[in-house]
């Protein structure tokens, strides 16, 4: 059932803050295997600029897609079936990278519905914002709910 | 904020050399830890075969991390980029041995956008077993 164009334009609360820490920075950039110096030694990223280590890139999406997913793609009213949502595409625009010591809110906004051969695409854009209220990124999420498929469904 | 690139030194077709990465089960486990993002299509294989895919498959999110980094250690900041997106094509299917899959990606100077901001746009190819897996991927990268 295709979604209620309604829900576009809606704009969520902001998040609590979310705390970002070296350690957390560590753990993620050593999950990619990127050893740039910059995302675990405090030096490193002072010689470019910065007042502790950064993350990488795409670490801000870590924060972005939980708030999507929490308030958006489970919010009873919308009605995603999450259980047949994958990542359709994603775009990030920078002010500046995110930092240790960062506490960020996101703002997630509805920003269109589509329904295409039976699936649903949702776009969520994800407001990210410091503590002193200065934007740092935005998200831009594409979802796409598949079209329920018989035969996936009978082999559940 | 300090890229290590000069614009002026960066001419539309410039290159970024080709460069894989392997990524295996291991790998998606740690990734799933680290961002947070458990969905057992990225780890558990009876559970990513029930769903109609081929095995276990990478987190999308991870492969557009790795994709990155050929930008990011090109410009020498990672806080120069200004913009990156991609689209998720195919999935990166990874395989339960020793190996797992290998990803290469490469990147190519496609636009000089903006001679005051010094800012040049960087289409990203990456490829997993030959076949495409992210579409659209761009970058905007702020250089000195």
């Amino acid at each position: 059932m295709a979604l209620d164009q309604s829900f576009v334009g809606r704009t969520y609360p902001p998040t609590a803050a979310y705390e970002v820490g070296r350690e957390k920075i560590r753990e993620f950039a050593e999950s990619l295997g990127d050893a740039n110096p910059v995302y675990t030694d405090p030096d490193a990223a002072r010689d470019l600029g910065y007042p502790d280590v950064i993350a990488p890139p795409t670490f801000i999406f870590t924060i972005t897609f939980k708030a999507a997913g929490k308030q958006v793609v489970e919010d009873p009213q919308l009605g995603l079936d999450y259980s047949r949502v994958v990542h359709g595409d994603q775009r990030f625009e920078y002010t500046r990278p995110v930092r240790a010591g960062d506490r960020l809110k996101v703002t997630s906004i509805i920003d269109s519905i589509k329904s295409l051969a039976g699936n649903d695409i949702l776009s969520v854009r994800g407001e990210v914002h410091d503590e002193a209220g200065d934007h740092v990124a935005t998200s831009f999420t594409t979802l796409v709910a598949r079209a329920a498929d018989a035969e996936v469904e009978e082999s559940r | 904020m300090t890229a290590k690139i000069s614009y002026d030194a960066v001419e539309v077709g410039t290159e970024v050399p080709t460069r894989e990465f392997r990524v295996n089960r291991a790998d998606l486990v740690r990734y799933a830890g680290a961002s947070g993002d458990f969905n057992p299509i990225h780890w558990n294989e009876k559970f990513a075969k029930e769903v109609g895919l081929p095995d276990v498959i990478a987190h999308g999110a991870y492969t557009m991390a790795e994709a990155a980094r050929v930008v990011t250690e090109w410009a020498g900041d990672p806080g120069a980029l200004v913009e990156y997106g991609v689209r998720f094509t195919r999935p990166v299917v990874v395989p339960n041995d020793d190996k797992g899959a290998v990803i290469e990606i490469g990147a190519k100077v496609t636009a000089k956008l903006d001679d005051e901001a010094r800012t040049v746009r960087l289409d990203i190819t990456a490829t997993s077993a030959g076949q495409k897996v992210l579409g659209r991927a761009r970058a905007v990268v702020r250089l000195v």
